[in-house]
């Protein structure tokens, strides 16, 4: 049996673990606010909120529930556009119907369901952030201007928060029911899952990439669920060394102080990584063994040379991410290991680090080319270099050629155009959907260029532009 | 007025085609759809389907009781395939099961094999070959040739459109069941009841007045569920039939972008002539549309792209002649825009060509062409024209001087990034192309407690129509917008109806409302005259009171209802609208095919990386010719949205077929359509509001498609930044500009 609170009720089910969310929302429990767009997170039209417990306070956090398993929401209190629902319009619908923020409708419920999960948060209200908490819903009709008009709306609300509680100001302001304020104890009473005792042949981390390729295997596999295993959560620091639990998400690691300090451009990487709803389900090991070529994390962890612990049934053993990869979607490692732990090196106050990406759309789209680049320096002397690519070979790449060059030498416009020849030859991008081979080549010529720019701002940057 | 759906659709109350609840019993349908984009079929075998528990039957084309056949302008479509399959993704055989996952499932263990044919995706190619949807059109005014020995100035090129998924985020999808008496009833996800009514008797072999279709409201259509939807109620309609029972079938996004048409992509090549002072003399074009493998609607596109082949300019010579070319790919259709666009971006790429070989701004050559009134279109009709209006308002009140200085300035100042502005003036004629399509009727009744129904032809899919309707019947009766309903579109209420397109819809419905409610108003004063004792021509309605000369009696709105239903008055009226004026001769492809023009101007300014390829959106200022807006909140969401979705299908949004006519951009994790991001940061919309009469509503101009050409504009602003990088670049006229046709713009070599 599954445990957990749907909008105001008490649910207990015996449905298959695997199902969508989504589905349980719309077909068993018949709540048709929440639509289906597309099926692979990508337009946010099935937008829930995922409130529980993390340090004794309730938070809430947003999701596509077409990728959420029904067994990730055990002990958790999901919310859908019906349970936002006031008596006459929250202030959130209401803003969106006086700008016109509506038009044909059937996106509006998961910008509603966002936004409205934005005014829960405790976050010092800004309206930046209020787009941000809707950068996962695409509506077709209205061209998002009103939609902004209404985010600018609800922020100037929001300003006058000042100190109280989110959740409090929100029900007084008629954001969210009352019904809120007694989530937190009923949550506490929440039974434990009680497990089928099957054998678990899936591992389940987020689901954002396994419901995408097999939403149908899924629903009727015997899942092992790691998402909220303890042992797999946190991000830690001893000494100079990070340590993360495989399922830490990509939301973790833009909440992480830790990464704050050490990443002084942290919030601009993560705007490039998928979407808020995605980001709050995605973990880093799942973007790891989804072993696409052009993972964002994967390659923003390549360059790092962040190490893997893998835990199998038998055996534990320590693995570096660089040598995950044996070819096209193959890894060095059985069905039975999973991704524990993440170790890697943090760049140091004089090291440099850059992540850069390209796509069709710059948010919320999978990199044409993507690629990072870690610099250990001392004096004006590169020590240690990890350069990776995504989008130009069979695997995440990392250069090892291209790496190994850089060490030893001063960064100089003629280092930079040495190297870029060197990485020409590394690389092997093939044509598809996200652009042809010449267009990747010069692309990731221009994305290393783009990595010395940010770090090295003496560097002649008209040269480097320079057409040949 | 705000949008009456407001309120449930911020709630999530609004009820959709996949939210209908389902009667016990219902069967899902799924497609079987051809797996290769062209060949002969040697084999289709559906024992391993069958067999499986829970399929409870496999229709193809040999279980239809009528004609196979659902094309609207040329019978050239079959619902299911027989011997060959014309597209990757054309439906072969419909599975029903008793769940939407045992259907899919099904779909799977289907056995096809074809012995394949040649696989055309290029439309150039197709024309070569003869292969025509249609015989190809021409539109002439003066004499091209002619004209082109005494212009100074001549210029050729190419330029290329691509296609554009339509993307409503609700998929296609359909509910029928069986009522008695063999009749249908369908629940449609359609643009176009009587399509799906029309079809859906052919194909079932009966009466039209046996299918009754209704549609509440979609979620989006954009032209893509005009004709589209058809297939997939027939579908439901001829399993619900053959099966007596309810069979629902709402698509997964990938089989709806597999299985669905697009915006026709264009090739075109294009002829300039100018003489010393900019003027231009002589225009030809020659446009390749790329049809897909049935005409669908293509024809009618096609007509339109030449409609507007001259934009919103005056040339006096003209010719210009257009190809639906017969290709390998799902039947393209209509999308907001209707060929205009891809007709209007030919000659801006003309324009902007022969701007850079003379070294002068396009402004300059746009500017000096606008069209004024008075001046004569390529196809006779005589301009009532705003185009200058707009033009000059929107260099003064967007001070065009300081964008301008504000540009150069910057361009000098920095390397990494280059801005580009451009202007894009529209004209887009408002009525269906085909004249008996301008028509539409409405269904007024007033209801013995003063409370008002409303049914139209008119479908709500998010433009705001269903408000501007209810708008209409409050003025006119001038009562309060609580006391009225509008109902859903239903082919039972309103018969006949022409798609909710072209621009139309509110002009025409409305103006049938319009008719209904004076006609049942007219009846009413007669009764409150004769209660009154008044002449009737002192009688009004105004704010729920009967007043005489103006000043409020003691009879109120609803008091006079009663009155007259008890004299047994009629308190119902079918109103039926034909739209005056208009004629088309396609023999001569002469007339005056369009009820009036609307026009407007926008100003683009970008910012492009020029180190990544990337670019931004900085402003959009636009100056629209509303008439005089009937609602304003609604009005600026349509240029709004139109706006950023034309930006849309020239900047990101790129269909990627492959050589074997696959889609490769299949799922929006491969096709992108703008995100909350991706917006211009600054859009000002300023209302032109002229006191000219005109044949829209309340003089409340149509809306729906003409912003959508605004999105233009952001092609050639994006192409000026990377002129302004690269003098030299040879960037193509070839929309979209994604970020990859940027950079390699950026750092094209004449050396390469």
């Amino acid at each position: 049996m599954l445990y957990f609170i749907l909008n105001d009720k008490e649910i207990a089910t015996s449905l298959q673990p695997g199902m969508t969310l989504l589905d349980f929302i719309r077909y068993q429990q018949k709540l048709t606010g929440t639509k289906i767009g597309c099926r692979e997170g990508d337009c946010g039209a099935c937008t829930v909120l995922v409130g529980e417990i993390k340090d004794g306070e309730l938070v809430y956090t947003s999701a596509t529930s077409c990728l959420m398993a029904l067994g990730n929401a055990q002990g958790k209190h999901i919310v859908t556009v019906e349970g936002i629902n006031i008596e006459g319009l929250n202030a959130v619908q209401q803003a969106f119907a006086e700008e016109g923020a509506t038009q044909c409708g059937f996106c509006t419920p998961g910008f509603i369901v966002s936004l409205t999960g934005y005014c829960m948060r405790s976050e010092t209200p800004s309206y930046h952030r209020a787009i941000d908490a809707m950068n996962g819903n695409i509506c077709r009709c209205t061209g998002y201007k009103s939609i902004e008009r209404a985010a600018n709306a609800i922020t100037q609300k929001l300003e006058e928060r000042n100190n109280q509680p989110a959740l409090q100001f929100a029900i007084e302001q008629k954001m969210i029911p009352a019904y809120f304020l007694t989530i937190k104890e009923r949550l506490q009473q929440i039974p434990q899952q009680e497990s089928s005792g099957t054998l678990a042949a899936k591992k389940l981390g987020g689901g954002t990439d396994l419901y995408v390729q097999q939403h149908d295997v899924m629903e009727h596999a015997a899942i092992d669920f790691l998402f909220d295993k303890i042992a797999l959560n946190g991000i830690s620091q001893e000494g100079n060394t990070c340590k993360m639990g495989g399922a830490v998400t990509a939301a973790d690691i833009s909440d992480s102080p830790i990464f704050k300090k050490h990443f002084k451009q942290l919030d601009e990487y993560i705007k490039l990584v998928s979407s808020t709803q995605i980001r709050n389900m995605a973990t880093i090991a799942g973007n790891f063994t989804n072993a696409s070529p052009i993972g964002d994390f994967t390659i923003f962890f390549l360059a790092l040379d962040a190490q893997l612990t893998l835990s199998g049934s038998s055996q534990k053993r320590q693995l570096p991410l660089r040598d995950l990869y044996l070819g096209y979607k193959q890894l060095n490692k059985t069905e039975d290991e999973i991704i524990e732990n993440i170790n890697f090196e943090l760049p140091g106050d004089d090291d440099h680090f850059s992540f850069e990406k390209v796509c069709k759309r710059t948010n919320l789209d999978i990199a044409s080319v993507n690629s990072a680049l870690y610099l250990k320096m001392n004096g004006d002397t590169i020590v240690k270099a990890g350069l990776s690519a995504g989008g130009v070979g069979p695997i995440p790449a990392y250069l090892p050629k291209s790496s190994a060059y850089l060490i030893g030498q001063t960064v100089s416009f003629e280092l930079i155009n040495e190297l870029i020849g060197i990485i020409q030859i590394e690389i092997s991008p093939i044509s598809d959907v996200r652009g042809t081979e010449s267009y990747k080549r010069l692309l990731l010529a221009q994305l290393v260029k783009a990595h010395f720019i940010k770090m090295f701002p003496a560097i002649p940057v008209e040269k480097l532009l320079s057409i040949a | 007025m705000r949008n009456i759906d407001s309120y449930t659709h911020t709630r999530g109350e609004s009820v959709y085609l996949d939210d209908i609840p389902v009667l016990d019993g219902t069967l899902y349908a799924t497609v079987y759809g051809s797996p290769v984009a062209h060949g002969k079929i040697t084999k289709l075998d559906l024992t391993a389907a069958l067999a499986m528990p829970g399929v409870v039957r496999i229709f193809t084309y040999k279980d239809i009781p009528g004609k196979n056949q659902i094309g609207g302008i040329v019978p050239d479509e079959p619902l299911l395939a027989e011997d060959e399959v014309h597209f990757n993704g054309m439906p072969v055989a419909l599975v029903v099961a008793t769940s939407v996952e045992i259907a899919q499932a099904a779909v799977k263990k289907i056995n096809f094999e074809a012995s394949p044919l040649p696989v055309i995706t290029d439309p150039r190619v197709a024309q070569q070959n003869g292969s025509l949807l249609v015989s190809p059109r021409t539109f002439r005014i003066g004499d091209s040739a002619e004209a082109f020995k005494s212009c100074k100035y001549i210029y050729e090129g190419i330029a290329e459109t691509n296609g554009q998924e339509h993307l409503y985020i609700e998929t296609q999808g359909a509910y029928a069941y069986p009522v008695e008496h063999g009749n249908i009833r369908v629940y449609s996800s359609t643009q176009g009841p009587t399509a799906v009514q029309r079809h859906m008797a052919d194909v079932l072999g009966v009466g039209m007045h046996q299918v009754e279709v209704d549609v509440t409201r979609l979620g989006g259509g954009f032209g893509g569920k005009e004709d589209q939807a058809t297939s997939w109620a027939i579908f439901c309609g001829l399993a619900a039939y053959l099966l007596k029972k309810p069979v629902k079938y709402s698509l997964h996004r990938m089989e709806d972008m597999r299985m669905t048409g697009k915006r026709n992509p264009y090739s075109s090549d294009f002829k300039i002539g100018l003489d010393e002072n900019y003027k231009i003399k002589a225009y030809e074009a020659t446009f390749y549309q790329n049809g897909g493998a049935a005409a669908d609607l293509s024809p009618a596109v096609l007509e339109r792209t030449l409609f507007h082949c001259t934009n919103s300019y005056f040339v006096p010579n003209v010719t210009a002649t257009a190809y639906s070319c017969k290709t390998n790919l799902p039947p393209n259709t209509a999308f907001r825009g209707f060929g205009g666009p891809q007709g209007m971006f030919v000659i801006e790429a003309a324009i902007a060509k022969a701007a850079e070989q003379l070294g002068v701004p396009a402004s300059v050559i746009q500017e000096r062409n606008l069209l004024h009134t008075g001046n004569e279109f390529p196809y006779g009709q005589i301009a009532v024209s705003e185009a200058a209006a707009c033009w000059t308002k929107a260099n003064t009140l967007y001070n065009i001087d300081s964008i301008k200085a504000e540009v150069d300035g910057f361009n000098t100042a920095h390397k990494l990034y280059k801005k580009g502005v451009s202007y894009m003036p529209i004209c887009f004629g408002i009525s269906f192309t085909k004249t008996l399509m301008n028509q539409a009727r409405a269904l007024v009744h007033v209801y013995m407690d003063g409370s008002i129904g409303v049914s139209t032809g008119a479908v709500e899919m998010g433009q705001g129509v269903n408000t501007k309707m209810l708008q209409v019947a409050a003025t006119i009766f001038s009562v309060s917008p609580s006391l009225i309903k509008v109902y859903s579109t239903n082919t039972y209420r309103i018969a006949n109806t022409s798609p909710s397109a072209a621009s139309a819809t509110a002009d025409i419905n409305g103006k049938a409302v319009q008719i209904a409610c004076e006609n049942i108003l007219a009846r009413i004063r007669e009764v409150a005259a004769s209660i009154l004792q008044e002449e009737i021509g002192k009688i009004s309605i105004k704010d729920e009171k009967v007043c005489v000369d103006g000043k409020p009696s003691a009879i109120s709105w609803k008091e006079l209802i009663s009155a007259a239903y008890v004299r047994r008055v009629s308190l119902s009226e079918h109103g039926h609208y034909a739209t005056p004026e208009i004629h088309f001769d396609l023999a001569k492809e002469k007339g005056h095919p369009f009820a009036y023009h609307v026009y407007g101007t926008a100003i683009t300014t970008v910012t492009v990386d020029c180190l990544r390829g990337t670019y931004e959106i900085d402003a959009v200022q636009v100056v629209h010719d509303f008439g005089t807006s009937m609602n304003t909140i609604i009005d600026r969401g349509q240029i709004e949205g139109g706006l950023v979705q034309g930006i849309g299908w020239m900047t990101m949004e790129e269909i990627v077929f492959d050589k074997e006519g696959r889609l490769r951009s299949n799922a929006l994790s491969t096709y992108k359509v703008p995100d909350i991001y991706s917006v211009p940061k600054r859009l000002e919309v300023d209302f032109l509001e002229t006191d000219k009469d005109n044949l829209a509503i309340f003089r409340s101009k149509a809306v729906g498609e003409p912003p959508l050409m605004y999105g233009i504009g952001t092609f050639f602003a994006i192409r000026n930044a990377v002129k302004a990088f690269n003098p030299n670049s040879n960037i193509d006229f070839s929309a979209p500009a994604t970020p990859e046709k940027v950079l390699m713009g950026l750092y094209h070599s004449t050396n390469e």
